[in-house]
């Protein structure tokens, strides 16, 4: 089981940023920070990410492709905000297109604060998406093995469809 | 008819055990190559081990048993070949499994998948004459198509046919989808191929064309072995020696190279399959 939390594959995705955070996403693959260290790899493929990072704000446009590349993607699965911009908004928040952070369309679960986000920040936030990709996983394993339990242990308000794994 | 069996599960277990560590040997040297550290040299199990433990999903129904059949297939082939049958008869058994990759992409409608199904096939029009010519190359050497008779030949088979071997090695860079011919699958995913054949592949069935990836490398390296082993028991350290060589020049022709056209690459491939592997064949006729 501890094995999976070293091999976390990220998908990136570009909301409507300024592309300042994007960068810095980006140089944490360089040599100076060379995330695949860490087994930390960027995916371009959400059917085979685990991590969904997300920088810029969300708007009218994009927001139906964030939602589909979230659903592609296989459980388990953690969203990460990189930017204040991904967070709420940040500086664009008030224009007319922008409907606001990640969080208006999909659950995010760690934020990563900072205009551009440092990489150093980045990489500690991703490093705290591996931990809760484990636990999720670790879940995920008692989950499959009684799903019905399960969801009404822990979700006793969601309803558990037919076909759900 | 024991050591037979005794071979065939000596690859059945080590195959994706050399299989994994040649692949994670190659991140780490490709990471050096660009100035990084890279991943644990393990990774590559890190990364099968995650894999079948997510959730799965597969966009058409079919494509599970398609993989499945891919897996199958390319181990058979491996068998066939440890347990000394026709070498002719495990190329086209593997490129009969190849085709089933090429469904398993095609049949997503995808559209990265389906083109990266359609370069897979191109990329098997392109090393196909090149093996084809090996297998004529170690028939016409050694008289025989039977690997179990072709490791006990007086000399090292590479000295009759250098220009196969060249040619051989040329079209490895294809099978092996590696950098200037990863046509089909994109090495590294964030670009505008995506993951090509493999894009709508996820979670196990991403496991199982890793783990078949791996048994496939070893059965074409075993090929390349085949070249240097003769009956001299010694030929099989000088065999090891040649594979690690070839694998670093494999990972410095991919860390080196950028993605070629394919009709580039078709030409290219066959003018090098004509030329030397057609060169040696004359010669091989001549002295033969
Ligand atoms: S947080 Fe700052 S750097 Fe990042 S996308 Fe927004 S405006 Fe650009």
């Amino acid at each position: 089981m501890a094995k999976v939390k070293r091999s976390p594959w990220l998908l990136h995705y570009d909301g409507s940023s300024c592309n300042g955070c994007d960068i810095e996403v980006l140089a944490c693959l360089t040599p100076v920070y060379d995330a695949e260290r860490f087994g930390i790899q960027n995916t371009g493929d959400p059917m085979q990410a685990d991590i969904l990072l997300i920088t810029g704000g969300i708007n009218a446009q994009n927001q139906a492709v964030v939602k589909q590349l979230y659903d592609q993607m296989p459980r388990p699965k953690v969203v990460v905000a990189v930017g204040v911009c991904a967070c709420t908004g940040g500086v664009f928040k008030d224009t007319y297109n922008i409907l606001g952070g990640a969080d208006t369309t999909v659950p995010v679960d760690i934020y990563v604060p900072g205009c551009a986000a440092r990489p150093q920040a980045i990489i500690d936030g991703i490093v705290k998406a591996v931990e809760l990709f484990q636990m999720h996983m670790d879940n995920h394993e008692e989950f499959l093995k009684n799903p019905d339990e399960y969801m009404r242990k822990n979700h006793p308000e969601v309803e558990l469809k037919k076909g759900d794994e | 008819m024991i050591d037979i069996l005794i071979r065939v599960i000596i690859f059945l277990v080590a195959a994706p055990i050399l299989g994994g560590l040649l692949d994670g040997l190659d991140r780490i040297i490709s990471a050096r190559m660009q100035g990084r550290i890279g991943p644990p040299l393990l990774q590559p199990f890190y990364d099968v081990s995650k894999l079948f433990q997510k959730q799965t999903i597969a966009v058409s129904k079919s494509q599970s048993l398609l993989i499945q059949m891919f897996f199958f297939t390319q181990i058979f082939t491996g068998c066939l070949f440890m347990a000394g049958f026709d070498i002719m008869l495990c190329f086209f058994i593997l490129s009969t499994g190849a085709t089933f990759l090429v469904f398993a992409g095609a049949v997503t409608h995808s559209p990265y998948s389906s083109m990266g199904a359609s370069r897979e096939l191109l990329q098997m029009l392109s090393y196909e004459p090149a093996i084809l010519m090996t297998c004529l190359g170690f028939y016409l050497a050694a008289g025989t198509f039977k690997v179990e008779e072709l490791v006990l030949s007086d000399y090292s088979l590479i000295v009759y046919l250098p220009g196969f071997f060249v040619a051989y090695v040329f079209s490895l860079t294809i099978k092996m989808r590696k950098s200037p011919f990863d046509l089909s699958t994109s090495h590294h995913p964030h670009q505008e191929l995506v993951k090509g054949i493999t894009t709508e592949i996820g979670s196990r069935n991403l496991a199982f064309y890793f783990i078949t990836e791996w048994y496939e490398n070893i059965f074409l390296l075993g090929v390349v072995a085949l070249f240097i082993i003769n009956k001299n028991p010694w030929s099989i350290l000088a065999a090891v020696i040649v594979v690690l060589l070839i694998c670093f020049l494999e990972t410095l022709i991919d860390n080196t190279s950028a993605r070629m056209k394919w009709d580039k690459m078709l030409t290219l491939t066959w003018i090098v399959t004509l030329v030397s592997a057609g060169t040696n064949l004359l010669v091989l006729m001549l002295i033969k």
